[in-house]
């Protein structure tokens, strides 16, 4: 554990970086970036909650049950989102036209509504729980294992 | 006797690589077939909504791609628990 004020410098900074990386995975379908992308950088945030805090004290707060479940989840919404169009196609995008994120933005460059791409936004969210669950969980074993002492089922 | 053949041969195979790549690779951003990119460009955002084409491309023209890629994600991870639970189990029945 490192010492107190990068404890609290990190405590901060968390917030930050999972609210940027909040903001890559819901706007992955106007801006560059997306489910893996933002998913990653809040990863990053894991990461450096991992390095401040040692690994035993991320334990207490992250379990791998919960991260277990979460990646699941997340790929399961996936899937189902892709199966859900097989009417027409598998992923096909049901979505557009329809009241629910269905907006059609104009073609060419225009200011972007939030509102717009259909599916899209939701396996953005879908990947991006899947990979922040996936990845963190991958860290925090292998930062136990190295550290001697393994997950807790 | 081995190094000086290694010598001998490593440049031979290295000026081969980069006068093969710089001689056969295709020139940058001139495609054979633009068909495909010219529909998905012209196209993508009244079909798929997205004002990101590329995001239209990797979640709905090419969602199976997508797929693959987050089964390699979910291998890996089941990968990384299994073989670190396996030591634990090794370690405790030893």
């Amino acid at each position: 554990m490192l010492s107190k004020i990068v404890r609290t410098v990190t405590n901060e900074f968390m917030l930050f970086i999972v609210v940027f990386g909040l903001y890559i995975i819901a706007h992955g379908h106007l801006t560059p970036g997306g489910g893996f992308q933002g998913g990653a950088v809040i990863v990053s945030g894991v990461v450096m909650l991992l390095v401040a805090f040692n690994s035993q004290e991320l334990k207490k707060t992250l379990s791998e049950r919960v991260l277990s479940i979460m990646e699941s989840t997340g790929a399961l919404i996936f899937i189902a989102l892709a199966f859900a169009g097989i009417g027409a196609a598998f992923f096909y995008n049901f979505l557009v036209g329809t009241p629910i994120l269905g907006r059609i933005p104009a073609t060419g460059p225009n200011p972007g509504d939030i509102w717009t791409g259909g599916v899209i936004p939701l396996m953005n969210l879908a990947v991006g729980l899947k990979v922040v669950a996936g990845l963190s969980a991958v860290v925090l074993a292998l930062a136990l294992f190295s550290s001697g002492e393994e997950m807790e089922e | 006797m081995r190094k000086v053949v290694g010598l001998i041969v490593l440049p031979v195979v290295i000026a081969f690589l980069v006068s093969g790549m710089l001689l056969l690779i295709h020139p940058f951003g001139y495609p054979d077939a633009s068909d495909m990119d010219d529909y998905i460009i012209q196209n993508a955002q009244e079909e798929t909504g997205s004002n990101n084409v590329v995001t239209s491309v990797v979640f709905d023209y090419r969602g199976f791609d997508t797929l693959g890629e987050a089964t390699i994600l979910f291998t890996a991870v089941t990968g990384v628990l299994l073989l670190l639970r396996t030591e634990k189990r090794r370690r405790e029945g030893s």
